[in-house]
């Protein structure tokens, strides 16, 4: 099973290289700003260690649940964020308004 | 138990659920490459999250409900609001943040399942050592965030701060040393909870000596460098709890960060491994002020109706943005601008410096957001060969990317990174505050050359008035 992980783990990388080798300049914060919720996933993490544990003490408890609320915010405000940054690059799809600067 | 719902607990069925998740990111990623299908792309990969988290739901045997939803409903309660309300010139704050509190997770799991599990007693090395790596590079990466963000925030100063000379290096390898000697101690059966903490805490410290040490300059750079580690520290996590949406999600981002680090380090011509050393705009910092103190302040100021009468008789305006732009939140009132000259038949173009701000990307952001139009923004290799039939360049808050030293002046800690040719234009308006120097705390020659006159004042202050000015004429 780790060596299969591990196959997938290298595959990835090469695919993230691949993907995201060709990225216009102008994406690159939306696109760090993407992949950074992205890597909210450890999420994931914590749900399972908290969800699936069996007579987790106090302390440990305490821990996971934080570690929930910051993968929380990764993911949610990682997608926000990146969300209005791309707002504006939404081609303007209301020509009637900008109608004066059609001369430019 | 029903068939239907057996079959939803099915470990099987919540593999496939994953591999769609990731199949979703890895789609959205593509989407995010090109900026027509970017919001899309962003969507997807958030509902991709989604799938991926409600597929966790389903695991056989879930429990802790009520403490699985408190989290959630803290974290959404926090990162919500914060990301509505952050105003677009603090987005790199952000963005270290969010990378900084995904680190900070990556470490508290690895922290809980070694509390669990009494030290990782009796557990294979394919468990241990990924869990140790996450351990480590989760804590930097959050620690080292919280410095990228009080920088960037500037609640502490730019400037690089750290031991002088080698010290420094030595003090972080020393940490580093610690925190594998912990790890390597619990990966060969030793249990003591001491260790654990030790470890998190070296890397910790670490987290934050790497980046105290390193200018406020560099921080883009080191934010991308730190997202790329949590990606790894969360792939790490895939491989202990054995899950591939996690391997797969975390190693994607390992990778996008790596590749986005390199290309803004190009960009300033700067390789990582001399970031990281850090001290960047302290030695050279000092050089390069006292090489300008030799100019003896032959700086020339000009009014907004001067410039004014200047930029309405040009053929070319090129419009360079800087941070100050951003600060100011200026770029409607720079769009204004740029509609009156275009009115009377001036050329306006914006050049845009991969690093002008404090991110790449950060003045496209901006610009897109005042309805620029997208052909508008040049790239600098695009622009640089324009700037000679260039009648004006106005240069709004933008320093250390114009500075003609990083072609002239081989002592200066710019020399090399490829600029603006903004000297090169007929004449220079340059917009700031004070002679403060930038960012990089590096004096610019370009405000003591004869073609240049400054406008001094807030950016979106001395915009509009030049285009009252314009209009008026």
């Amino acid at each position: 099973m780790f060596v299969t992980n591990l196959a997938i783990l290298v595959v990835s990388g090469f695919l993230g290289f691949a993907v995201i080798s060709k990225v216009p300049n102008t994406l690159h914060t939306p696109l760090m700003s993407g992949t950074n919720a992205i890597h909210g996933i450890v999420l994931l993490g914590g749900l399972i260690v908290l969800g699936l544990g069996t007579d987790l003490g106090a302390f440990t408890k305490l821990i996971l649940v934080v570690a929930i609320a910051f993968g929380t915010i990764n993911v949610v405000g990682g997608f926000l964020v990146t969300d209005r940054m791309l707002e504006m690059f939404k081609s303007k799809p209301d020509p009637p308004k900008d109608a004066e600067d059609g001369s430019s | 138990m029903t068939l239907a719902t057996s079959f939803l607990h099915d470990q099987d069925f919540i593999d496939i659920l994953y591999i769609v998740a990731f199949g979703l990111f890895i789609y959205g990623l593509m989407g995010l490459t090109g900026p027509r299908t970017a919001v899309r792309g962003n969507r997807i990969a958030a509902v991709g999250m989604a799938i991926a988290v409600l597929a966790t739901f389903l695991f056989e045997g879930m429990g802790n409900w009520g403490l699985i939803i408190l989290g959630i409903a803290v974290g959404t309660a926090v990162g919500v609001p914060s990301a509505r309300q952050v105003k677009m010139t603090q987005i790199p704050q952000m963005v270290a943040l969010f990378n900084g509190v995904g680190g900070g997770a990556v470490a508290l799991i690895a922290w809980a399942e070694f509390i669990e599990t009494d030290g990782f007693d009796g557990l294979k090395l394919t468990f241990v050592i990924p869990s140790l790596f996450a351990a480590i590079i989760g804590s930097v990466s959050f620690w080292g965030s919280l410095i990228a963000f009080g920088k960037l925030q500037e609640t502490i100063p730019g400037r690089p701060i750290g031991l002088p000379g080698r010290g420094q290096q030595l003090l972080n390898l020393a940490l580093l040393l610690v925190a594998v000697a912990c790890a390597i101690a619990i990966a060969s059966g030793s249990t003591a909870g001491a260790l654990m903490v030790v470890l998190l805490l070296a890397a910790a410290v670490l987290g934050l000596f790497v980046v105290l040490p390193i200018g406020g300059a560099d921080m883009p750079v080191v934010i991308s460098l730190l997202n790329a580690f949590t990606g790894l520290s969360a792939a790490a996590t895939g491989l202990a709890l054995n899950n591939t949406a996690l391997i797969v999600a975390g190693m994607i981002v390992g990778a996008s960060g790596t590749i986005l680090t390199r290309l803004m380090a190009e960009a300033m011509n700067r390789s990582i491994p001399s970031i990281i050393a850090g001290g960047f705009g302290g030695g050279g910092a000092i050089e390069g002020a006292v090489g300008a103190g030799e100019h003896g302040g032959t700086v020339r100021a000009t009014s907004a109706a001067d410039a004014a009468i200047q930029m309405a008789y040009a053929r070319q305006v090129v419009i360079v943005p800087g941070y100050g732009m951003a600060v100011a939140q200026a770029q409607h009132a720079v769009r204004e601008l740029a509609r009156e000259l275009e009115k009377r038949g001036v050329e306006v173009k914006y050049a845009i410096h991969p690093v002008a701000g404090r991110m790449p990307g950060h003045m496209n952001v901006l610009l897109a957001e005042a309805d620029v139009p997208y052909d508008q923004l040049k790239e600098m290799d695009d622009i640089n060969p324009e700037f000679p039939r260039t009648d004006v360049a106005l240069v709004i808050g933008a320093n250390d990317v114009t500075n003609p030293a990083a072609n002239t002046n081989p002592q200066s800690p710019i020399y090399g990174m490829p600029i603006l040719n903004v000297n090169q234009a007929k004449s220079v308006i340059v917009l700031k505050r004070s002679m403060n120097p930038g960012f990089a705390g590096i004096e610019n020659e370009l405000y003591f050359e004869p073609m240049t006159s400054m406008l001094f004042g807030d950016a979106k202050a001395s915009v509009a008035d030049i285009t009252k000015e314009l209009a008026e004429l």
